[in-house]
């Protein structure tokens, strides 16, 4: 797979397979071993083929690699120096405390952190498309999406540090909690949307009152799991206004994306019937121009929508991954050419839209916001131990009443000890 | 002593154990067990998520796609209801495909495939069709991980007929029950206890060294007088340091190995209760509704006048597995067996 297949220059056609012609979706004969016909393909070579065509397939993008921006007729995006700034800050921040992240799971504060370096364009622009109203359904690597939900990053410390499996409220940053479990949240994601469409909250085009829609997070391994087909099955059966925001950053831990996929990701959309949008995900302008119109889709009654971020994983899966054992440094350099911060820089500087005083700032900012990410870490204490049994149901339960009240007497009879029950012996 | 008997007492490596018996990890033992059985049968077939190149997460399967290719140890697409249930359709097909899910707590997509196939066919073709897959499970906590990633699920598996589920506890029993998985013609839900995955004990590999008969029974690790505690899997070092400090204090604690959960193997902890009188039995997963309370139920039954203590059991709490800082105070610990001895022998 290379690096630059279709993100080199800024195209102007919206690759919508909603539009496509019916004859689009090309079978290979997978496993039918030789060809029959000499001189005939081989299944193999019509898998590559396709896949070579597949990586032809050009993303909607509104600012190029190299810093240049070109308006998209379909995906039409009011850009200005508060915006470009905004956007630049908002991933410059990101990264920032991404990095401490790592960082702290090095210095052995956290257990795992999950990197979502170089995923930055493709959050943070899905992330400022989202208005108050929507609600967002994440996996586990949306550090930017939980920022522009207002989620402060030091809420996201607690999983990776093991004193909480989640310790926002959904409801109220309209920010579902991280969900490990791949493809769960996409399903739960299409339900919800469902209720935004019994609740009445679609389309009723009332600037007093603003429709509502949904968007899920997932991964191009996670378009593998029954759970994300069903969710779409579900979507497209209910009209729900949901947008399927897939982060296709090329990996899953050390699988490439072509074990999932014959065909590219957003092509799947046609067969669930709903539209389907490749965005190159290191746009930030593009990413958010697209979802805000994926949003505005459902939020009307059109939904649902899939779109597919173009990206890289530029770092390992997490923290306990070896990507060297599995790609090539090659390949991550490639990417480094199509690093979504620095696109925007170099279109802020050449434009004259920011001089070095808004980028010492931003840099100051992004520091003291690591600081302060790494002393709340620091200062984080583990949860007493009845934590265990804290909210298992709604209301309290006898048994479990009574299993708690034991086990805390047990643990008194440590008292001069503390710590002894928490260790695992042996 | 019968070959079942031989077979219990075959992990107990004697003290002057012949060279032959190196220190090996969990981990390796189970690869070295894969590729033995891969070289054994060209039918045996290893697929999962990142099993190949990466070798899985835990490198179980380490360098066994680079030397078996890329035909027998498959990388999937991430879907687990789609391993097992290919795995099914291969078995169907004559091969002995072992799948591995990547963690405990995602094998639940795979959940209709093993319940409604994978542990039905066997029974619903009146024996013409066999299922012979393993899905390998890397279960248990005290790993520091997040969500999903410590659970215990046997029990969910020990419900249902037709799958047989086993537990390793050491790197000898991990190398000769993995390979006597793969030969079984019935499905086995394998699992591993992925935090001893990095300790070392002996192991034999030399084929004079496997064990005559089936590892899938129960064996006593540790003969004792005064208590039985029983467990499988990762509480087995526990229990083992349990006997030690117990013995310290003048009490002796028989220490079995369950190994087999579904269908148990009870005859040896029925006998031992009868010399004991007392069966403390340890699991991490939550209590209720557990394999324990099968252990307890049915060795109350078959040795109840042998009995001088109820059987108690030291096990999660009927929660969800906690946040990771807490786990140290939800798995069973060394005082937490030792007090149920205490209690035992107090009763
Ligand atoms: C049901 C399930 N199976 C397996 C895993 C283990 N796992 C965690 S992340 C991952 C890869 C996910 O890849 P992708 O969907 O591309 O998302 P990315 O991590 O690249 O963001 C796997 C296999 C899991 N969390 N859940
Ligand atoms: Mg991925």
């Amino acid at each position: 797979m290379t690096a630059s297949g279709g993100d080199g220059a800024p195209h102007a056609t919206a690759t919508r397979t909603g539009d496509a012609p019916p004859d689009e979706h090309r079978r290979g004969a997978l496993g039918a071993g030789a060809s029959p016909v000499a001189g005939a393909p081989t299944p193999r070579q019509v898998v590559a083929g396709l896949k070579a065509t597949a990586s032809a397939e050009d993303p909607v993008q509104l600012l190029s690699p190299e810093g240049e921006f070109t308006p998209h007729p379909d995906y039409p995006l009011d850009v200005d120096a508060d915006l470009l700034r905004g956007l630049y800050r908002d991933m410059v921040l990101v990264r920032r405390f991404d990095r401490e992240g790592n960082a702290l799971q090095r210095q052995g504060q956290l257990s795992i952190w999950v990197p979502l370096l170089g995923q930055e364009g493709a959050q943070i622009g899905a992330g400022r498309a989202l208005a108050p109203q929507d609600m967002a359904f994440p996996s586990y690597r949306e550090h930017g999406i939980a920022w522009c939900r207002g989620i402060d990053p030091t809420e996201l410390l607690g999983i990776f540090r093991g004193t909480d499996h989640s310790s926002w409220d959904p409801a109220a940053t309209r920010f579902h909690s991280y969900t490990i479990v791949i493809g769960n949240q996409v399903l739960n994601a299409a339900g919800y949307a469902m209720g935004q469409v019994l609740d009445g909250v679609v389309g009723r085009h009332d600037p007093e009152r603003p429709d509502e829609a949904t968007i899920a997070f997932f991964g191009d391994g996670a378009t593998s799991e029954g759970d994300i087909h069903e969710a779409m099955v579900f979507a497209g059966s209910f009209d729900s206004p949901v947008v399927f925001y897939c982060q296709n950053n090329q990996w899953a831990i050390s699988e490439p994306v072509e074990v999932q996929s014959r065909v590219p990701l957003f092509h799947r959309a046609r067969g669930y019937g709903f539209p389907g949008i490749r965005v190159d995900g290191n746009d930030v302008l593009a990413c958010l121009a697209v979802t805000r119109w994926a949003l505005d889709e459902c939020r009307s009654g059109n939904g649902p929508v899939l779109v597919e971020a173009f990206t890289y994983r530029m770092d390992a899966h997490t923290t306990s991954d070896d990507p060297t054992r599995y790609r090539t440094a090659d390949e991550g350099q490639a990417w480094n050419l199509l690093d979504p911060i620095e696109r925007v820089r170099v279109h802020l500087v050449r434009t004259g839209q920011a001089d070095q005083a808004f980028f010492d700032g931003v840099a100051a900012e992004a520091d003291a916001l690591a600081a302060r990410f790494r002393e709340h870490c620091l200062a984080m204490t583990p949860p007493p131990p009845d934590r265990i049994f804290s909210h298992v149901y709604s209301e309290p339960h006898r048994q479990l009443d009574r299993q708690r009240a034991e086990y805390l007497q047990y643990l008194a009879g440590f008292a001069d000890t503390p710590d002894a029950g928490a260790q695992v012996h042996a | 002593m019968t070959a079942l008997d031989d077979a219990r007492t075959a992990a107990v490596l004697p003290d002057d154990a012949p060279s032959q018996a190196r220190p090996t990890t969990l981990a390796k033992a189970l690869n070295m067990g894969l590729r033995a059985a891969m070289e054994a049968d060209p039918k045996v077939l290893l697929m999962g998520e990142d099993v190949g190149k990466l070798g899985g997460v835990f490198r179980i399967t380490d360098s066994l796609q680079k030397d078996f290719g890329e035909h027998r140890v498959i990388d999937t697409p991430l879907a687990e209801s789609g391993i097992v249930g290919t795995a099914v359709g291969l078995a169907l097909r004559g091969y002995r495909p072992v799948a591995e899910i990547q963690f405990d707590g995602f094998v639940f997509p795979a959940f209709d495939q093993i319940v409604s196939q994978v542990a039905k066919v066997t029974y619903r073709t009146q024996g013409r069709a066999r299922m012979p897959l393993v899905i390998r499970i890397p279960f248990g906590g005290g790993i520091g991980a997040v969500e999903h990633h410590a659970e215990s699920p046997e029990s969910l598996f020990c419900h249902v007929a037709g799958l047989r589920v086993v537990a390793c506890s050491s790197a000898a029993d991990a190398y000769w029950m993995i390979q006597e998985a793969i030969a079984c013609d019935d499905p086995v839900i394998f699992f591993e206890p992925k935090r001893r995955y990095w300790e070392k004990a002996p192991l034999d590999a030399r084929p004079a060294a496997r064990p005559a008969g089936s590892t899938f029974t129960s064996v006593v690790r540790r003969a004792g007088s005064d208590v039985t505690v029983a467990s499988y899997g990762p509480s087995l070092p526990v229990l083992e340091a349990a006997a030690d400090a117990a013995a310290a204090e003048g009490r002796s604690l028989e220490v079995i190995d369950l190994r087999a959960l579904s269908p148990l193997d009870l005859d040896p902890v029925v006998e031992s209760v009868r010399r004991t009188g007392r069966l403390v039995v340890v699991s991490e997963a939550p209590l209720e509704s557990s394999i324990t309370a099968d252990i307890a139920a049915r060795v109350t039954e078959e040795a109840f006048y042998s009995l001088s203590a109820p059987v108690l059991r030291v096990a999660g709490f009927d929660t969800p597995y906690p946040p990771s800082k807490v786990e140290g105070y939800y798995l069973p610990d060394l005082d937490r067996v030792l007090d149920a001895v205490d209690r035992a022998i107090n009763w």
